[in-house]
């Protein structure tokens, strides 16, 4: 086990540089840069300014420069905001996403396994044909659509919750629930699936012979195999609720780390571009490491390869 | 279909009367009883032949302003209503169809290219090569690609033809893993053998005989890239990062209709709702064709 962590935490490194170089020279060998958006500034402010952030250095010697600082941790200083490190940005903004990611997963699982189990406990019944109906909505009626009709709905018509901001707990509802909803149908559906498959399988029958309660089968003995599917797809998942979150905070106007990163590419922050997609890929790579230990820990016959 | 030797001993007349039923029949027969499936490729139908055609039968153009008018709700004269600018929402609905439509075609065609010839390539060759090409595939599919288009599309400028290239590359992964499972099986199978042992080489040999043979599976993940491939196209549109005006996709559709839909709700409500049907009708084809051509291959 020890050894299997250990070597995919190796492979992490490779996959990292690789990541870290090419979105390096991307970003570079585009037209643009960070100081040419503004108001046309003499060229000897020009120079000053990129003697400053070392970009009158060759690429290969910045190039390695940024490859020391990050190795120790530092992502440099942000081209947009003077005065700010890509550290602190980052920290300021990254705890809003997350919050924001958290709890739309739970919203995920939550509701997903629950119509999940439901659905294949009452197969071909009416709890099945509603969790089914709820899970192809949420399959096909993206983010983007969803968010705006929940706020035109709940917000603009009843005026229960606010439109859009992130000031306090109810402001939280429709954006997680937003987020959440659609990997709830994914879930729901694996579910579903997996369940079924375990619940005709004759160790079931034995526990119903041994005469244990219906409630104890089915969240003691199904629901462990009808996980597995479930975590499989959390990998993808967590990486689809992250990025999925851009399109969230530009919905409710949340102050997280998805739209500050969209900003960034606009506007060529070269250093606040390359920090946060080396922080989402981290998390993203770390996240599905975590998925992976967890799925051969609930079923053994995965063997660590 | 199947590339069989010919049998040099005459074949014994088939005993019953009944039509001989290939493969193909049996799958069309068990698709036309998936009602969903149907209506899903009926909806398909209308929607494609209505957005190719249907602007020629309408008589506003989906730049045509008219600031006098502004935005009105659905009426006899605008049958969906106009935005802000007076602009006919049919009109720019049934163009955005042909974009997202369009888009969606020709990324999935990229992603169907990559995605059979690598699978193809690692499960005939197979061995080290295959191991390492799947691994490498295994990476890629834990890598935060929507990042990397976004990337792509700001540095390198929105252009359409980028957009279906950069969405192609990404969603090729699934793709190349269905093919190669399919290849690995029907690989060891008489008749590659027997193709093998006429001496044909072995681009002939994956082009004309083994892919003609995976393309069931191939047939029902195309239409569910298709659905994907949309989505990821209207994302990055919302994001301001897809399709540039005065040209509209559904996503751009969407994205003006959500700024507004405080004081003009038909503009994101027709717009969602058809996207959203395009969406369920190619989700259930692509179910009942996977049913259909009984598919089994997990799907993520």
């Amino acid at each position: 086990m020890l050894r299997f962590i250990a070597r995919r935490l190796l492979q992490v490194i490779p996959v990292l540089f690789v990541i870290i170089t090419a979105t390096f020279f991307m970003v570079r060998f585009v037209p643009g840069g960070p100081f040419t958006a503004e108001k046309a500034v003499p060229p000897e402010i020009l120079r000053n300014l990129e003697a400053h952030y070392g970009l009158d250095q060759p690429l290969w010697r910045q190039y390695l420069n940024y490859l020391g600082r990050v190795v120790r941790g530092d992502l440099g200083p942000s081209f947009k905001y003077s005065n700010r490190s890509v550290n602190e940005i980052i920290a300021d903004k990254l705890p809003v996403s997350l919050e924001l990611g958290a709890t739309a997963l739970a919203v995920a699982l939550v509701l997903g396994l629950g119509l999940g189990v439901l659905a294949a406990v009452r197969r071909n019944r009416w709890p099945d044909y509603l969790a089914s109906s709820v899970g192809m909505l949420g399959i096909c009626v993206p983010t983007f659509v969803m968010g705006p009709l929940l706020v035109l709905f709940f917000a603009i018509r009843l005026g229960w919750l606010n439109a859009s901001g992130w000031y306090t707990l109810p402001d939280r509802i429709l954006p997680a629930l937003t987020l959440g909803f659609v990997y709830a149908a994914y879930i729901m559906r694996l579910t579903r699936g997996g369940m079924l498959e375990v619940l005709n399988q004759d160790y079931i029958r034995t526990a119903r012979a041994k005469g244990a309660s219906e409630v104890r089968i089915v969240l003691r003995h199904a629901l462990r195999g009808g996980l597995l599917p479930v975590v499989a797809f959390l990998g993808p998942g967590i990486a689809g609720i992250l990025t999925g979150s851009f399109v969230i905070e530009t919905i409710f106007q949340i102050p997280g780390l998805g739209r500050e990163f969209v900003n960034s590419a606009f506007n060529r922050d070269y250093t606040l571009v390359l920090g946060t997609v080396i922080l989402y890929a981290g998390l993203i790579i770390g996240l599905n490491l975590v998925v992976d230990v967890v799925q051969v820990w609930l079923n053994p016959k995965l063997k660590f390869e | 279909m199947n590339p069989a030797p010919a049998p040099s001993v005459p074949l014994p007349a088939p005993v019953a009367a009944e039509p001989p039923s290939s493969l193909w029949r049996d799958a069309w027969h068990r698709l036309r009883q998936n009602r969903l499936a149907v209506a899903g490729g009926a909806v398909l139908a209308v929607l494609g032949l209505l957005c190719v055609f249907g602007p020629f039968f309408l008589s506003y153009s989906y730049q045509e302003q008219n600031l006098d008018l502004g935005a009105t709700p659905p009426s006899a004269a605008h049958w969906l209503g106009t935005d802000t600018l007076g602009r006919d929402l049919l009109v720019r609905l049934l163009y955005g169809g042909r974009i997202s439509l369009g888009v969606g075609l020709c990324a999935t065609i990229v992603a169907l290219t990559i995605g059979v010839v690598y699978g193809a390539i690692a499960g005939y060759v197979g061995g080290k090569t295959d191991a390492v090409m799947m691994r490498i595939v295994d990476i890629m599919y834990a890598l935060p690609f929507t990042i990397f288009v976004i990337l792509l599309m700001v540095f390198l400028g929105r252009n359409i033809v980028l957009l279906f290239v950069a969405i192609g590359a990404v969603e090729w992964l699934t793709m190349a893993r269905i093919v190669r499972g399919q290849i690995m099986t029907l690989k060891k199978m008489e008749f590659i053998e027997a193709a093998r042992s006429l001496g044909l080489g072995n681009r002939r040999i994956i082009f004309r005989h083994l892919l003609p043979n995976a393309l069931g599976p191939i047939i029902v993940y195309t239409t569910l890239t298709i659905p994907a491939v949309m989505l990821l196209e209207a994302f990055l549109s919302f994001l301001g990062l897809g399709v540039q005006p005065p040209m509209s996709s559904w996503g751009t559709l969407i994205k003006d209709g959500a700024e507004k839909m405080e004081e003009f709700p038909w503009l994101l409500q027709f717009p969602g709702v058809v996207f959203s049907l395009t969406l369920f009708s190619l989700n259930f084809l692509g179910d009942g064709l996977r049913d259909a051509l009984d598919v089994r291959a997990s799907k993520d």
